[in-house]
């Protein structure tokens, strides 16, 4: 039995930029992005699930993020994880990577015992790859990094190949410990349409005081034993509910600050058409003869 | 105030520094004047000492070495828990690291257990005087990155924080040997085991050495995912054969196998800045100019005129690949007769 827990983020997808989300004056505009499950994280998802489907146990997925990241832990469920749990608070916002690891970390040891934490490599609005190391070192557990395929595991003891600058290794290591995934790792499970039907309505407490709103506490704590009872309820961790220092979160647990940001602006100033006739290439073939780039 | 050191982390395969632990060193050394600090260089491995005077030659006043057998191949465990040690215990100003694997693996690790400020995949370093939130810091590290998908050029900084790290990505950096350079001090620092170091083992090794050497190439030919099929991306060869050229693809055209991993260019693959880079049905995702827009001079080929990759071109070519690429071979041959 292995039981293990997913770090999954909520991410603006990056990737596929299309003319649309385009700006007049060059720039993305970040507000147009669908936000999306990180995909490295869905990968690591799977990971986890198939050493379940394997060795038994159980998967948590765990998401810090604003409120709307429940979005993805639904996914997440519908995948096949069996709890989800929402870490989110306002003291939260801002965080680096350092103050996000120390939410997590703690995060994992009020959620429970485990043998394996998972992550994405990297998440690909910051792209830092940080956050998988730094918790694992608050949880005082070992790590392997960009893994591509696990190997086994026996006697507590996992074996995992993973990338290496110019190629791969294999290691073993004791559990418990983090991974971080490759996203050639494994291919994601399509969600299962019954899982969908089943877990569509789960919610976050969040979402259950939205729909209790105007209502007394007593009918809020009604609906979450009736989530619960229901394996329809995703939990939410707060600051208070981790007891966490606020000294060591958010804005103010983060020894990086952003000190200027500037949007890369795509213009075609100084950009030469070249027609792409025979007179048009010999032109620039020219030009590039003389500046002694070509030839 | 803390310590006036500016440490760059040397990362050895096969024995051997990486490129980038002497592109770092170069920038380290500058960034050491400008804070009128020292370059320490940190070798921790088999058989140091060699190394640690070559990074004399890159700028580096003093080298700290960590010697031991236990140590010949990278493990995370050990060499955080060395390198987490040092930091405590020096409180170096500034600590660089490649992007590497490697890096990226150990940088985060020292900086949770150190709580220092980390900033990842940095594509440039400078020194300022910077005022922030009406407070004023001298002499601070800019670090320069790309974010959000290269969407963004982000500078960050660490204000409030005695060590200052940073990982660099390979390449972008210009490595300078110095020449008429006097030996620095090698200092040995004594390596204890831990239990926690064998925690994680390692099996065994496979080492492709690559042939393709993107980075060393004066003339790029690139293909993308608008070239349609490998058939098609056959031409790319073609083309790069002529002009004497290396082939590479963005990262659609890998994906779509096209063309192997280790010739993409992009942000998740290799960042190069040849004298020539032709783009060839490359739209120019953030993540491909991210690794290519420091090219001396980019000729963009593509169907679509509105192929943000014509934003950073300097000659843009409108048309199919398939017809424009014969006929340049076609001119260019008879030019060169």
């Amino acid at each position: 039995m292995i039981s293990s827990i997913v770090l999954v983020k909520q991410v603006p997808d990056t990737a596929n930029i299309t003319g649309n989300v385009m700006q007049e004056d060059g720039t993305v505009n970040r507000a147009k992005l669908p936000a999306v499950l990180n995909h490295e994280d869905r990968v690591a998802l799977e990971l986890a699930l198939q050493v379940k489907d394997q060795y038994g146990g159980a998967v948590a997925a765990v998401s810090m993020g604003p409120p709307r990241a429940s979005d993805i832990l639904r996914e997440c469920l519908y995948m096949g994880a069996d709890s989800a749990y929402l870490v989110t608070d306002r003291k939260f916002a801002g965080a680096d990577t350092l103050a996000t690891s120390y939410v997590l970390s703690e995060a994992i040891r009020k959620i429970g015992p485990f043998d394996l934490v998972f992550a994405g490599r990297q998440a690909i609005d910051g792209d830092t790859a940080q956050v998988g190391p730094q918790t694992a070192e608050k949880l005082g557990i070992p790590q392997i990094t960009y893994v591509d395929a696990i190997l086994g595991v026996k006697n507590r003891v996992l074996t995992a190949r993973h990338r290496i600058d110019g190629g791969s290794e294999v290691v073993t290591c004791k559990l418990p410990a983090l991974l971080t995934v490759l996203k050639d790792a494994a291919e994601p499970r399509p969600f299962k349409a019954r899982r969908v039907m089943a877990f569509k309505g789960a919610k976050s407490l969040l979402e259950l005081e939205k729909m209790a709103e105007g209502n007394s506490l007593l009918y809020i704590d009604k609906l979450v034993h009736e989530f619960q009872s229901r394996s329809m309820f995703i939990p939410t961790l707060t600051m208070d509910d981790l007891q966490l220092d606020p000294a060591r979160c958010g804005v103010q647990g983060s020894p990086t600050k952003v000190y200027k940001v500037e949007s890369v602006v795509l213009t075609s100033d100084g950009r030469q058409s070249v027609p792409p006739t025979k007179e048009g290439l010999g032109s620039l073939i020219d030009q590039l003869l003389a500046d002694h780039i070509l030839g | 105030m803390s310590s006036r050191e500016v440490w760059v982390f040397v990362e050895l395969r096969n024995g051997r520094p990486a490129d980038v632990s002497f592109e770092l060193l170069s920038k380290g050394h500058k960034l050491a004047q400008a804070i009128g600090g020292r370059l320490l260089s940190v070798v921790i491995g088999r058989n140091t000492s060699s190394i640690g005077k070559e990074t004399f030659r890159y700028g580096a006043d003093e080298a700290l070495l960590v010697d031991d057998p236990a140590l010949e191949f990278y493990r995370t465990m050990p060499f955080a828990r060395v390198m987490t040690d040092l930091v405590r215990a020096r409180q170096p100003r500034i600590v660089l690291f490649g992007a590497t694997i490697i890096g990226r693996d150990l940088a985060p690790r020292v900086a949770s257990a150190t709580r220092s400020g980390l900033t990842a995949d940095c594509t440039d370093l400078q020194i300022s005087d910077v005022s922030y939130l009406r407070r004023n810091y001298p002499q601070l590290l800019l670090q320069i990155r790309p974010a959000f998908g290269g969407n963004i050029i982000a500078t960050i900084i660490t204000p409030d924080n005695p060590v200052q790290m940073a990982t660099v990505r390979e390449g972008v950096m210009e490595k300078h040997r110095l020449e008429d350079r006097g030996n620095g001090v090698l200092t040995k620092i004594p390596y204890t085991a831990h239990d926690i170091d064998g925690l994680v083992e390692i099996v065994e090794q496979h080492r492709e050495e690559s042939k393709v050497n993107l980075k060393a190439a004066s003339i790029i030919v690139a293909g993308g995912y608008g070239l349609k099929t490998k058939e098609n991306f056959g031409l790319i060869r073609d083309f790069a054969h002529v002009l004497g050229a290396e082939v590479a693809g963005s990262r659609a055209a890998v994906d779509a196998g096209f063309i192997p991993p280790e010739r993409q260019v992009g942000q998740t693959g290799t960042t190069v800045r040849p004298k020539l880079y032709i783009a060839v049905g490359i739209s120019g995702a953030i993540q491909h100019r991210a690794g290519m827009q420091e090219s001396n001079k980019i000729v963009a080929i593509n169907t679509d005129p509105d192929a943000p990759i014509f934003g950073i071109s300097h000659y843009g070519i409108v048309g199919d690949a398939m017809e424009v690429i014969p006929r340049f071979i076609e001119v260019y041959k008879n030019k060169l007769k």
